[in-house]
Parts: C-alpha cells; structure tokens; sequence
C-alpha cells in the first residue's frame, strides 16, 4: 500500500515535469459558443450562415461537403493515424461570441482573450506589439483581433481575416480561393473547403514592399472541437511580403483535430517568404492526447521571376501530415523549401514538399533536417517533378536525419519524375546520430546532456533556423531544445 | 588535492582498476606510465565520472570534496579538466558556440555572470595565441575536419579557455610532430598556476621533457608497482616495462 503511494507520487512528480516542457498547455476560461458536434449539409449551411456568407461561397461550401463524402483518408503516409469520428467533432467554436444578457458591442475584445494572447507572449494592443510585425490573432474559429490594419491599409496591403475579406474584398477572395489548392484536392483539403472557419487574407499591391513582418497566430481552446482555418496570400507584380505563422493549443488528453489550407500567389517578380512555428501540443510522454495536423500549404509561382520560400519548424503535434509545396509555372521562377521536423516520445511526422516545375529555367531548394527522440517516427517526403516543357529546371534536395536513442524511426521517401531531359536533380541525403562520445566530450567540458543537445540539435538544423525572422530564430532554438528534454536517460 | 583510496573499477563487468592508491598534491605534476592496457586511461575517465566505467571499491576525494557522488559536469565545474586521447567531432556546433556553454556554465556554477558576446571572444583571442591555435580553426565545427595534431592543439586550447585546478592529459604527445608536441607542450607550461597539478599519461619521455614530471608511476595489471622521480621515466624510455614487471613476480 505505501509502495503504492510512493508510486503514485512518484508518477504525478513525471508527470508534471513532462507537461512542465508544454508551456502553453492552459485553457481560457471565455464564454464561447460552439456548435452541435457533427457534420452534415445543415452544419455547413449553419457555418456559412454565422458567418453571413455570400451565396456563392456557400456554393463552395456545399461543393466541396458533397465531394468530401465521396473520399476516403489517405493511407499512403508513414504514420499509424488512429480512426477519426468526424461526427464527434463540433466544427465551430466562436469565443468572441456574446453572452444573450451581455451588452452588444462589435468593437470590443473579451479582456480575457487578449489576456490569452499577452500570455502567449503575442500582445494584441498596437503600442506594446513586438517591433515591425502585425499580427491577426485567431482563437478556435473566429478572429479576435488584427493589429496595424490602418497602418498597412495607407499602402494598399489589405491584412485581415478571412471572413472579412469575404465581406470587404469578396471579388479578390472569389478570383483566388481555391485557384491553387481546388477542394478536389485530397480528403483534408476538401473537408477544410466545406467547413473552414477563420484565417488570415493578405494582399499586396503592385509593387509595394510590405514594410512589417505579418503573422497570423492560431490558438485552439475550446474542447472537442476542430481548428479548419484558411490562409490566402496574393503578392501581385513586383511586391514583397514576409509572413510568419505560430500556432499552440492546451494539453488535453484528447486529440485535436487541425486541417487547415494555406494558399499562395507570387505574380510577376513578386517575392513572399513564409515561415512556420508549429507548436500544437504534442501529447504527454506516453502518446496520449495531442494535435492531429492535417495541413495542406501550396504556393504558386505565377508570375515571371517570382518567388517563394516556405521555412517551417515543426516541433508540435502528435501527427503532422504536411507538405508545403510549390508550383513552378513562371518562367525563372524559384522556390525554397527549409524545414526542421522533431519528434520526441510517440510522436509521428510525415512531413515534407512538391516542387514542380512547369516553366523554364525554374529552380528549387529543398533542405530537410528531421530530428528524431523517444519512440517517435519522422518521415521525409517529397516530390521533384519536372514537366516536359520545363527547359533548364534545377532541383537541389538535401534531406538529413539525425536520431536520439535507438527506439525512434528515421525515413526518406524522395520522388522524383523528371520529363526533360535538360533538368538538373540532385539529391543528397545523410543520417546521423547523437553519439554518447559526444554528449560525453560535452559534459567534461561542464555543459549539461540537455545542454549539449540543444547545442548539437540548433548546430544542426541552423541552416534552417538562420532563415527565420530574427524574434522567431530565438525562439525556435529555444523550442528545440525543450522538445527534446528527456529524450536522452 | 586528490587522494584515490584503493580504486577499483571496471567495464562491461570487467575488472580493470584493482585498487589504486594516488595522492597529488597542489601544483604537482605526476606522469603516469605503463604499456597498453594496464588501465591508464580507465583511471582518467573514471576520475572525470564516463559513464561505460563503474566503480565498485574504494575512494576519489578532490579538494575535500568526494568527486565520486558528483555529474561529470559537476567534476568539470570543480576545476578538472580531461585533454582527451582521441577528441570527437560534433558536426554543426563551432568552437565558439561550444566554449562559450562552457565557459558560462562555469561561471554560473561559482555564482559569476555570463561573459558578453565581447568579452568572451576577446578571451578566446588571448587564449589561443597560447597554442598559437588558427582562428579559422576557432570558427569551425568543434574538431571537425581537424588534423591529429590540431585536435591536441584544441584540447590545450581548451584547457586555456577553462582554466583547471587539474588536468588530465591522455596521450596528448601520441600524433604530435615535433613542432607541434613542443607548441602544446609549451602552451601547457604557460598555463601552470603553482595550485596547477596534472597527471601526464604518455608512453615517451619526449613530452616529460618539457613537462618535467614531479613524480613517476608505472601502472601494471591495475595497480601502481612503481614509483619514482623523473629518473624512472628515463630509465623506461631506455629499458622499457620488462625489468618491472620482473621486479614485481620476482
């Protein structure tokens, strides 16, 4: 009986030191109103109904439900994704939404929910935001608040949410919503069509610099609820716009469903770089709870000259499914793929991206760096495609993989389909390890083993750290070493 | 300064240390001496706390204080410092970053403040001229793509950067050339304090003749058989281990 005791203190001690590492595992305690769990043509409709939608969005909407229904989940990823009842879900959370007794007033935010953003280190009032950087706060399935808005709107740059550039710019949002992830696309992408719900819109005017950092920062709260946000940014001829995504949600012992869609459009010499944070929350250390990350991210390089680059670091989530990708069909176009990917206790990853290019002398750059820890299992995969017509296209892939220990799992899946003979591929791809010899060599030198691998992890993927914004570097060095604390006993 | 009581220890189960007696004192400088596998560099890597040996009898006390209960990062705080025998590459991290976590996890454990961004490299240049260490090489990945002889050059460097009340040199003269054995040699010198004291694992007297060695021992089976001044060391530089060992079944 003691023993017993003792155990149990014992485990409630682990216990909290591993959820200790997940510091933005709290709850908002704020009036929300969720819908009725389940799908159906009614929730859609009810969706696009809150939301005030226009007709033919509604359209999409049901498009994309009736085509959902006819597809399957896709089994072809490296991860052992458990079944998924997506009648168990609501599909809308609106914690901005009014208490029937409360005074009505549009403009003004739940001191609790800016609360919930100062806590997360993203302050939402204008005189105390971090320097340069704009952000659109988005809680469940509403946007609570965009900064800098008027600031950026005296350039042109349109910097809002979704649903307000539904009701503001609705001719921008209809030409391009869908134009380069179409709901046909895969089961998550159809599913995110029919019932997304808030997101960030961004457009640059014609040969404007955006002269601050935007970001969009995604919080999920409420319980038993899905995350389906959706993400459009168009940089028209000759602009240049770097936008930064963050994303965390409270530990829960459920999982979460996330399966958002992040569209792009580079015009002509226009530029856009877009970085990721993701940092859902895991799952303890014995796999339980933790995000699904379903996410369809793909840019297209339209225009001539133009380019994209996608930096993510992905350190959260209990599976990421996720394969920021980009279409190639201006001539001279390029495009960039930097990605970290860690996996620590039972995480899994399968992560990766599609360049493909179309037009001539197109370049792409992919660099993966995955870390694998615990029990984990990360996946590298990516596909190069060349098309017939694509004279002069270059492909430089380098996917390396570094493990923790000797329980997790390290894969590379690379494709390739070159139909031009002029295309030059390369591919490089290396695996390593964290040797005891050089946690040793560390510790003599009186640097701790966590220490030491934060310094050969960050060591490690810097050529990626180094293409994030400055504020995000920090703390995504940070991040990885807090991913991995007890990875090693 | 240390004090080993009757020492055992083993690896994977194998006993390798058979009870080893040593005391050094402040600013002595002993050599330790004997053929391959006599357990030389099981006692260094016992003393700086690897995990692959364990000890199973006996006592290490440094400064009074018992380094056995103490985390290899600990016993490194405390002042001992191991120039390792074959120093490993870690891909990805330069030297600097790498030095700095040492330097300032020492400082923060005696209850002194980070070194800045500049005082930090203004002492990684004053130490390095000690070994007259390259500062490109300062800039690389630690000892990656390092020949034999700059990974010894490395070690002494990093010696200078930490400062040690002890230090501990495995085989540091072993794919020296003359130049370079006297450069790091030499460099060592310069960083004596008179509270310095060292225990010299070599096989050849060319490294004791500019360390000059306080007192020799020959490590045989697991055990001290024999010790002396800098006279013993000279005497197996011409003789070898053979009448030793004589000496002890005799």
């Amino acid at each position: 009986m003691e023993e017993k005791k003792d155990n149990e203190e014992k485990n409630k001690y682990v216990k909290e030191l591993t959820q200790e590492k997940y510091k933005y595992g709290f709850t908002t305690d704020v009036h929300t109103e969720i819908i009725e769990k389940g799908l159906s043509e009614d929730v859609v409709r009810l969706i696009s109904a809150k939301k005030q939608e226009p007709e033919w969005l509604l359209e999409f909407r049901l498009k994309a439900y009736r085509h959902w229904l006819t597809m399957e989940m896709p089994t072809w990823a490296h991860l052992d994704i458990p079944e998924i009842d997506y009648q168990a879900i609501s599909y809308y959370a609106d914690p901005t939404a009014q208490k029937k007794d409360a005074p009505k007033s549009l403009d003004e935010v739940d001191p609790e929910l800016l609360k919930t953003f100062d806590k997360l280190g993203i302050p939402l009032e204008e005189q105390m935001a971090l320097s340069g950087m704009a952000v659109d706060a988005v809680m469940d399935s509403v946007s609570v608040k965009t900064t800098f808005k008027e600031t950026l709107m005296e350039k042109g740059i349109i910097f809002c949410s979704i649903s307000e550039a539904v009701r503001e710019h609705p001719d921008l949002v209809q030409k391009y919503l869908g134009s380069v992830v179409p709901y046909r696309d895969n089961f998550f992408a159809a599913l995110n069509s029919a019932v997304f719900s808030d997101g960030s819109f961004v457009y640059i005017p014609k040969g404007v610099r955006c002269p601050m950092e935007l970001s969009t920062y995604f919080r999920i709260n409420a319980a038993n609820t899905g995350q389906f946000e959706r993400t459009l940014i168009v940089a028209d001829d000759e602009s240049y716009v770097s936008y930064l995504e963050g994303c965390t949600a409270p530990m829960r012992d459920e999982n979460q469903l996330h399966a958002a869609i992040v569209e792009i459009v580079v015009h002509d010499r226009a530029e856009v770089k877009y970085s990721t944070v993701q940092n859902w929350y895991p799952g303890d250390a014995e796999g339980k709870g933790g995000v699904y990350n379903f996410v369809t991210k793909r840019g297209h390089c339209k225009g001539v000259d133009s380019k994209l680059s996608w930096t993510q670091v992905e350190t959260g989530s209990a599976i990421t499914w996720k394969y920021p990708s980009c279409i190639l069909s201006g001539d001279n176009s390029q495009a960039e793929f930097y990605s970290v990917a860690v996996t620590n206790n039972y995480q899994q990853a399968d992560t990766g991206t599609k360049m493909i290019h179309l037009g001539r002398n197109t370049k792409s750059t992919i660099i993966s760096k995955g870390i694998s820890a615990g029990k984990s299992q990360n996946s590298y995969r990516g596909l190069v495609r060349v098309a017939e017509k694509a004279d002069g296209a270059r492909n430089y892939s380098q996917c390396d993989s570094l493990l923790l220990g000797s329980q997790c799992g390290a894969h590379t899946f690379p494709y390739m389909d070159i139909r031009n003979e002029t295309a030059i591929v390369e591919h490089e791809a290396t695996t390593s390890k964290i040797s005891e010899d050089q946690l040793f060599y560390c510790n003599q030198r009186g640097i701790s083993t966590e220490d030491s691998i934060g310094l050969i992890v960050n060591g490690y993927a810097k050529e990626v750290i180094n293409k994030l914004p400055m504020e995000f570097a920090v703390e995504a060095q940070k991040l990885l070493s807090i991913s991995l604390e007890g990875s090693v006993g | 300064m240390l004090e080993i009581k009757d020492l055992h220890a083993s690896i994977n189960g194998k006993e390798i240390l058979k009870g080893i007696n040593l005391t050094i004192r402040d600013g002595e400088v002993h050599a330790l001496m004997g053929q391959n596998g006599a357990g030389k560099s099981t006692l260094s890597n016992v003393l700086v706390g690897h995990p692959a040996y364990e000890v199973t009898k006996g006592s290490i006390i440094f400064n009074g204080k018992d380094l056995l209960e103490m985390s290899p990062e600990d016993r490194a705080h405390e002042g001992i410092f191991l120039s390792f025998q074959h120093p490993v590459e870690i891909p990805g991290v330069s030297m600097v970053n790498f030095m700095r976590a040492a330097v300032n996890e020492q400082r923060k454990y005696k209850g002194q403040p980070a070194l800045t961004a500049s005082e930090f490299l203004k002492l990684m240049r004053e130490k390095r001229a000690i070994v007259e260490l390259d500062g490109k090489l300062a800039n690389r990945s630690v000892n990656e793509g390092f020949s034999g002889g700059e990974k010894k050059r490395n070690e002494i460097f990093q010696m200078a950067m930490l400062e040690p009340t002890f230090a501990i040199l495995d085989e540091t003269d072993s794919g020296l050339d003359v130049d370079a054995l006297r450069i790091v040699a030499e460099g060592f010198n310069k960083l004596r304090t008179p509270q310095t004291s060292a225990m010299v694992i070599t096989h050849y007297q060319r490294l004791l003749d500019y360390l000059k060695p306080d007192i020799v021992h020959v490590l045989l089976n697991g055990r001290i058989v024999k010790t002396g001044g800098p006279d013993l060391a000279q005497k197996i530089e011409s003789r070898g281990f053979d009448w030793i060992k004589q000496e002890v079944n005799g």
